[in-house]
């Protein structure tokens, strides 16, 4: 039963190596549809902003709030409107079609702080919502004050100069 | 007493039978092309319970009792549950036993759970330390995406490689004696792992794994592709049986038709959107302790290997820019 088989038992692992191998799964692996995800990037981002724009004009014009106002106003509502839909499971729905459209307006934000705060309420309201709600906004959190500092200084440093 | 035939595969001189088994499933499952097979469909995700995990413990135990129902056995009878799952401390089968009063070991072989729990029971018996033992594995979409991946309601696009954990448990009896088709031999397999470094690329992890377990077992036992009527991988996916295919080829076996995957019978690859088909040990868990066990039933099929396959992939490691070892046990089981 066992005849003929020793050439190839030792050659069983080792036919590819690693490298090899990750070659030939990069090579055959499916790709994402770049240019449909591009266009749902697009659409859904534009989407997203042109509400914002909507929601800024009301503010501007019917409101007849001052252009700061307006402006943090305006975030205020897109950041309530992210986590609204989050709460009613529609924000992954919409990230799923739309990708990085949905995810880099302030509303993905948004929805990356709310989501984790829904998932881990389970674990209690401390060692849960507290500890984890940051679990994905943390290093944009993190990285984006610190570069906010930096850009301050440099500003700062550039002034005193000139 | 078992003979080691070869350098990994050992014949059983006293086969296990498989009396029965069962597999309940969540919604997603209950829609797809195996509907009809499992013994329940829970459309609800919590199914009754306040947690995700407490949920996929329930569900586990629910296959447990079924299994048990169907094979004419009661919790008296077992000597011994092997059981596991995929999440941290073997969280749901620890808390879905704790009220059996049967003595229970808890395996951690990522999705190739199942068929480690199988060869080690059909080992037990063989040798006569065990009259009949309860093998079962479960997972949780939910409970399986906020450990390694993201909270559900996080907005984020799945990768075409991907696959989709399901939600299901299943339990098979194996025993000494009885009526069933049995567990005649075992492989078990070796950890491999080909540099593959994407998580949302299980298949391609663990095909180099199947490959050696597959290729092992038919050299040590001489057997030719032909002389199965199927060869049943865990949840390769679609991209992961292709690259099984060619490494087998590579061996100079051509597994022809006669490979299935779990992962890719479970869902509708066209209109379930689950990329690449499902994982997660529950997914070959309740394939086989249904629709396979069935087929046998009916006879339509005298000769499966039957390979699950896990990426042992430990999200800390990944961090830590490690790659992804893969595994797969085989166990033989004939009419």
């Amino acid at each position: 039963m066992l005849s003929n088989t020793e050439g190839r038992c030792r050659a069983i692992s080792n036919k590819l190596s690693k490298h090899e191998y990750q070659k030939m799964v990069e090579q055959k692996a499916p790709g994402s549809q770049i240019i449909r995800n591009l266009l749902a990037a697009f659409i859904t981002g534009g989407a997203i902003c042109a509400v914002g724009q909507i929601v800024l004009i009301i503010f501007e014009q019917v409101l007849k709030a001052d252009k700061e106002t307006a402006a943090a106003s305006t975030s205020i509502v897109m950041i309530f409107l992210g986590a609204f839909l989050t709460g009613i499971n529609i924000y992954d729905n919409i990230a799923s079609f739309g990708g990085a459209g949905a995810s880099v307006p302030i509303t993905g934000f948004s929805n990356s702080i709310v989501s984790p705060a829904m998932e881990f309420k389970k674990e209690g309201y401390v060692m849960g919502v507290g500890a984890k709600m940051f679990l994905i906004a943390g290093p944009v959190l993190v990285y984006g004050i610190f570069a906010s500092v930096v850009a301050g200084l440099v500003y700062f440093i550039w002034k005193q100069v000139m | 007493m078992a003979n080691r035939l070869g350098q990994q595969t050992v014949v059983l001189d006293k086969p296990a039978i498989i009396l029965g088994g069962a597999g309940i499933v969540g919604k997603k499952e209950g829609d797809g092309p195996l509907a009809r097979y499992f013994d329940n469909v829970i459309d609800d995700e919590y199914a009754g319970e306040k947690t995700f995990e407490a949920a996929e413990s329930r569900i586990l135990m629910d296959a447990y009792v079924k299994a048990l129902e169907k094979s004419g056995k009661s919790p008296t009878d077992i000597n011994l549950i092997l059981s596991g799952d995929l999440l941290n401390q073997c969280t749901a089968a620890s808390y879905a036993f704790r009220d059996v009063n049967t003595p229970y070991m808890g395996l951690f072989g990522a999705c190739s759970t199942m068929t480690e729990s199988m060869a080690l029971a059909a080992m037990l018996i063989d040798g006569g330390s065990v009259d009949y033992a309860v093998c079962a594995a479960s997972s949780h979409f939910c409970s399986a995406e906020r450990q390694f991946r993201f909270p559900l309601e996080y907005g984020n696009q799945r990768t075409p490689t991907s696959q989709w954990t399901v939600t299901g448990a299943g339990a098979v009896i194996l025993g000494k004696d009885g009526q069933g088709p049995k567990i005649t031999a075992i492989t078990p397999g070796k950890i491999l792992d080909q540099g593959i470094k994407d998580s949302n690329n299980m298949g391609a992890a663990m095909a180099p794994a199947a490959c050696d377990t597959i290729t092992r077992h038919l050299m040590d036992t001489g057997r030719s592709v032909d002389e199965f009527d199927m060869i049943l991988t865990g949840d390769l996916g679609k991209f992961g049986s292709e690259m099984l295919r060619d490494l087998m080829r590579r061996n100079n076996f051509d597994l022809k038709n006669k490979h299935k995957d779990c992962g890719m019978l479970i869902f509708d690859l066209e209109t379930q959107d689950v990329d690449c088909g499902g994982s997660g040990c529950g997914c070959s868990a309740a394939v086989f302790s249904t629709y396979i066990l069935d087929m046998f039933r009916q006879g339509i099929v005298k000769r499966i290997l039957f390979i699950a396959t896990g990426a042992l992939l430990s999200p800390t490691r990944m961090q830590q820019g490690e790659t992804i070892p893969g595994i797969a046990h085989a166990v033989l089981v004939e009419a």
